[in-house]
């Protein structure tokens, strides 16, 4: 009874978001007020609508009702409750309805907090999100229908992917989707300017927030997944340029790129062409990432099984969204000329320069990870593109990327003197080549440049609030009153700064990693890095659905054993699969890893033993991100809304 | 610029687009007709005759070695499987509908022993016509197999034509092989 509610409750929602795309997108030319207040209302119902069948899904997975061939196949009676919930998103149907949720969630919010905005372009917005909608609802209940009914319904279902059983999959794909899917109000705003012909100032003002907040969703998301792969698939790394990792950091790159320049709008009316193709491309990018892994044609850990018919509805989703808007940015593109002129050396050139980059590296990993099959289908030939083109493509790139980093939020707009600049940042600069001066000492060249390249950008960013409350010019206690006085915006995006600092820190930590693998009999040890690892024993012990064997390893520096670890290997009866459960120790500097990857036929265990530097702060900077976003957002310019047009415009006579 | 020169220079985005579309046009196209396989793992063995080995019987069977295969009188397959397999369980009707039709198939056990063998033999029917035990797995990793079940169809002079990682399916029995049992015989 309760999924064929959920069933009636999608079918509902598609009507409901239809009918939300064209009330919104051609009510306003009504110039009837009940045309343009319809869209708020249609899109509260739209998100009821699809929340009800999400609740339905999710209370079959709770119930084990078998009958839903969704449950039948992806769960079993044995799963922990959490995972039962979880596991609703951990597969094909079930992952879909979750991103049509927050895509109509998108649509709710517009509707409550755009009260600021005018009628007819919030009514705009919202059509333009209830037409994506729609498409993506229909995909759902025709193709991919997760309450498609069972019978006879097994007695048990399938089982759970035991490496899907982990709290990593509570929290990493709702976040990620919520980033990847919230720029669809970015998109949707640069959709409904377009149609109204109207990008100026305030465009950028009202995009900036949407943007950020997806954009803190996204990079939380890829933190998340970045830092459960790395605990739960015990390889010891964390990203592996996967195909679909790449379509995670695409709109990532993209994202980062929208957000400054929608800054350059907002201040500047300047870049208004670019802001909106990047908006665009952004949302395009995360479709794609969508089709990709749920047509099968990139080979990748996290796809889906292979499933051409729905690739083809995808795709034919994909063109009329991205062909559509970019049809309409070619037609409108007369009245996105740039009104605000700079010099050279300014903060929008910095801004522009950044931009450049973030885009080269999309595109680079773009053509690198689309090359396979486009190889394929042009020149017939089976090839697989990895890490080290990645690596060695988009490193290169990043680094201009860390040298601006530092300048440009010390640049004033419009034109700005390059030497004072420089003289704040002495310190900064001083730092970073003392970094990679004792770095290097040791001939690690790539860690050394890593380790300066983000220590400038934490200083360089820590510089400039300093000098912002004049830190140690002014009693200590003056400098705070003033940091709290500061607007949120300058805190936020100094965070962000500082955020990207660290994780460049971990990242270039993590390539003086040593690792090793040994086989050991309980009572043997083994040497790596400063410390002797020692395997005493290995035991069994029961868990929830599985059963596993435990080894105990304790490792000892000079002054003697000061941590015991307890990696396993996880036996699950119904699945016949295994998994290594990795055991991690972090000081928040330093991971001690150890995976007990196999036991040979000679007894003992086989260790993979991991010795990771900075580790921890790869995620760290992500998080650091993340908050920097959020504190920019709770700034009182973002979150009272732009003022009207009028105030703006008498404001930038002024100014 | 003139408005028809910005809005050709801002349809470049489009071009770029309808190309990209077109091609995964294309290559879903070519999934749906079994031409394009992401996951396919190309085989070093493809064109080539299998490297040298030889193993003994099991279960009762007669084993055989690389010069048995060099040029059987027809087409035939060499199967990999294994009785703790689940999908060779699935793949071994299949198997043997392809049997009672007339292909010689013979059989490559990995990393088993005789007594499952049996059993995983009187409960799923022998499509072989020979069986070869590779107990300790040096051999499936001179052949580059990438796990049981996997298939190998070999032409009448002995060459490796064709090569599928995987649980046979009817589907992939009438868009495959039967094309390739006629090309070849």
């Amino acid at each position: 009874m309760i999924p064929e509610l959920g069933h009636f409750a999608l079918a509902c929602a598609v009507a409901l978001a239809f009918a939300q795309g064209v009330v919104g997108i051609f009510g306003p030319s009504l110039r009837d007020a009940r045309a343009l207040f319809a869209a708020p209302v249609l899109a509260c119902s739209h998100f009821a609508a699809v929340g009800t069948a999400f609740l339905a899904l999710v209370w079959a997975g709770i119930v084990s009702d078998f009958t839903v061939e969704n449950i039948a196949d992806f769960s079993s009676a044995a799963v922990p409750l959490m995972y039962r919930i979880s596991g609703v998103w951990g597969n094909h149907d079930g992952s879909i309805l979750l991103w049509c949720l927050i895509l109509s969630l998108c649509g709710l919010a517009v509707a409550l907090f755009g009260g600021e905005l005018p009628a007819s372009l919030r009514a705009r917005v919202l059509g333009v999100l209830g037409l994506v909608s729609g498409g993506f609802l229909l995909f759902t209940l025709t193709v991919s229908d997760p309450f498609t009914r069972l019978w006879p319904p097994p007695l048990d279902g399938a089982g759970m992917n035991p490496i899907l059983q982990d709290p990593g999959l509570a929290f990493h794909p709702p976040v990620l989707y919520t980033g990847y899917v919230g720029f669809s109000v970015a998109f949707a705003f640069a959709i409904a300017a377009l149609i109204e012909g109207r990008v100026d100032a305030a465009f950028g003002r009202w995009v900036r927030p949407w943007a950020l907040l997806s954009w803190c969703f996204l990079t939380g998301g890829i933190a998340l997944g970045s830092w459960w792969s790395y605990y739960t698939l015990g390889w010891g790394g964390y990203w592996f340029w996967d195909p679909v990792e790449n379509a995670a950091l695409l709109p990532w790159l993209t994202g980062t790129a929208l957000l400054h320049c929608a800054i350059v709008v907002e201040k500047r009316e300047a870049l208004k062409a670019w802001t909106v193709l990047l908006a665009i491309a952004t949302f395009s990018l995360s479709l794609c990432g969508t089709f990709l892994v749920r047509s099968g044609i990139l080979n990748s850990v996290h796809s889906f099984a292979a499933a051409p018919d729905q690739g083809m509805f995808i795709l034919a989703l994909l063109g009329l969204t991205i062909g559509g808007s970019l049809l309409l940015f070619a037609i409108r593109a007369p009245v996105l000329a740039a009104t605000g002129i700079y010099a050279p050396i300014s903060r929008e050139s910095a801004l522009v320069l950044n931009n450049v980059f973030l885009c080269a590296i999309a595109a680079v990993v773009f053509t690198g990870t689309l090359y396979p099959p486009f190889a394929n289908l042009l020149f017939g030939v089976q090839l697989s593109v990895g890490a080290p083109f990645f690596n060695q493509t988009v490193l290169p790139l990043a680094a201009p990327i860390i040298v601006t980093m530092g300048f440009g939020p010390l640049l004033a707009w419009k034109r700005a003197d390059f030497w004072p600049v420089v003289q704040r940042l002495y310190l900064a600069g001083g730092v970073a080549a003392v970094v990679f001066l004792v770095v290097a000492a040791d001939r690690h060249v790539i860690a050394a440049l890593g380790l300066a390249g983000g220590a400038w950008v934490v200083l360089a960013a820590c510089t400039d609030l300093a000098q912002r409350v004049r830190l140690f010019r002014v009693p200590l206690g003056q400098s705070l009153a003033r940091l709290f006085a500061l607007p949120r915006a300058a805190i936020g995006a100094a965070l962000g700064h500082i955020g990207f600092g660290v994780t460049v820190l971990g990242i270039a930590g993590m390539t003086l990693a040593l690792q090793t693998v040994a086989v050991l009999q309980p009572g043997q040890s083994t040497r790596l890095g400063n410390y002797v690892w020692t395997l005493t024993n290995i035991h069994d012990e029961p868990g929830p659905n599985y059963s596993q064997h435990v080894a105990d390893v304790t490792v000892a520096d000079t002054h003697g054993v000061f941590l015991n670890l307890h990696p396993s290997r996880r036996f699950f009866t119904a699945q016949h699969s295994i998994t290594n459960d990795a055991a991690i120790h972090t000081n928040g500097f330093r991971d001690l890893y150890v995976v007990f990857a196999d036991e040979p036929a000679g007894g003992g265990a086989e260790l993979r033993i991991n010795d990771h530097p900075m580790a921890p702060e790869i995620w760290l900077g992500g998080l650091i991100m993340a908050l920097g976003g959020f504190c920019s957002l709770s700034d009182r310019r973002l979150r009272v809304g732009a003022p009207s047009r009028r105030k703006k415009m008498t404001e930038a006579v002024a100014s | 610029m003139s408005p028809l020169r910005r809005r050709l220079l801002f349809g470049v985005p489009l071009a770029v687009a309808v190309a990209g579309g077109e091609g995964f046009y294309l290559l879903l196209r070519r999934m749906r007709e079994q031409k394009y396989d992401p996951h396919a793992l190309p085989s070093p063995l493809i064109g080539k005759r299998p490297p040298a080995f030889s193993l003994p019987g099991i279960a009762g069977m007669q084993g055989f070695s690389n010069t048995d295969i060099a040029a059987p009188s027809k087409p035939m397959l060499v199967n990999w499987f294994a009785s703790w397999c689940i999908p060779c369980e699935q793949e071994a009707a299949i198997l043997g509908k392809l049997a009672s039709g007339g292909l010689n198939i013979w059989g490559i056990a990995y990393e088993d022993d005789a007594q499952s063998l049996k059993t995983f033999l009187s409960s799923n029917g022998n499509p072989y016509q020979r069986l070869a035990a590779d107990a300790d797995g040096t051999t499936a990793i001179n052949w580059g197999v990438y796990g049981v079940p996997e298939t190998y169809f070999i032409d009448k002079t002995g060459i490796v034509r064709w090569r599928y990682a995987g649980a046979l399916t009817d589907d992939v029995v009438a868009s495959s092989l039967n094309p390739l049992l006629e090309r070849y015989s």
